[in-house]
């Protein structure tokens, strides 16, 4: 059978369903972060394998700008992690449960 | 790229490829989540670089040249090593083995699989796409485009990019006012 945009869309959706499910089942701060940037990622796929089975380059454009918002993502989000790990001393979410600092 | 081009046009070849980069991607996706030898967050990370890099290598099957070449620099080099270098930072002791939630991992399966049910029925009503692919998305196609269709987000994207700097460095002082 011909690998067509259905074969590319599945490992997509597969890959954006494991980074969901390590979201919610690991506890750690830095693991949860990884798991996001695999939904990232699967998304990134969906788009660029849509943008070459409709003949469109947009969808490869929109890919460009998720990298780029990604990266700016992960700095904020990781200097967020190293100020709470100052304050707590700890990067696992059951001990960073209280709202106040 | 004439090379590559060649090689990947063959119909066998590039199903053949797909199969093994799809299930490359896959197994170290399942491996960064939950990786039954170590809990240790370098290793995720590491297999967090391998489901990149074979990512890339579907995105040239898919004629996507230019994304690729950006994957490997930017996610497998710039982003990586900035998780790796927190993780040093962090200095984390061995994890114990905490007791996972019964009820937490049902609650996941619960809400994996009712999202995964959603993907798997829109597939099977999706339509095919055009039969055969003509783009190519090389260096010149896409930065003409950004440079003229895209002009506005692309700067725009910049000033996000500074923004980002500046809330880092605001962040990581050392006395937070």
């Amino acid at each position: 059978m011909h690998v067509g945009l259905h074969h590319y869309l599945f490992v997509s959706f597969m890959l954006f369903s494991l980074g969901l499910f390590g979201v919610i089942l690991r506890r750690n701060l830095l693991v949860i972060y990884m798991s996001l940037e695999l939904m990232l990622n699967a998304a990134n796929l969906a788009l660029v394998s849509f943008s070459r089975f409709n003949n469109k380059l947009d969808g490869q454009v929109l890919v460009f700008f998720i990298i780029t918002v990604a990266a700016a993502e992960v700095s904020v989000g990781l200097a967020l992690i190293v100020a709470l790990y100052r304050k707590r001393q700890s990067a696992h979410v059951e001990d960073l449960t209280s709202m106040k600092l | 790229m004439e090379a590559i081009n060649n090689l990947i046009s063959g119909g066998a070849v590039q199903d053949v490829l797909f199969y093994v980069f799809a299930a490359l991607t896959l197994l170290c996706g399942v491996l960064v989540i939950a990786n039954p030898f170590s809990r240790s967050p370098v290793t995720s990370a590491m297999f967090l670089v391998l489901t990149i890099i074979s990512m890339a290598g579907l995105f040239v099957l898919l004629h996507a040249f230019f994304l690729a070449a950006v994957q490997i620099i930017v996610y497998a080099g710039a982003v990586m090593v900035l998780f790796l270098f927190v993780i040093m930072l962090l200095d984390l002791k061995v994890e114990q083995r905490r007791k996972i939630k019964v009820f937490g991992f049902f609650a996941g399966i619960i809400a994996v699989g009712g999202i995964v049910s959603i993907l798997v029925k829109s597939l099977a009503t999706a339509g095919d796409g055009v039969a055969e692919p003509t783009i190519e998305g090389g260096t010149y196609a896409l930065g003409k485009l950004l440079f003229t269709q895209y002009t506005l987000p692309f700067e725009i994207v910049s000033v996000l990019l500074l923004v980002a700097m500046i809330g880092v460095i605001l962040l990581s002082k050392k006395k937070l006012e």
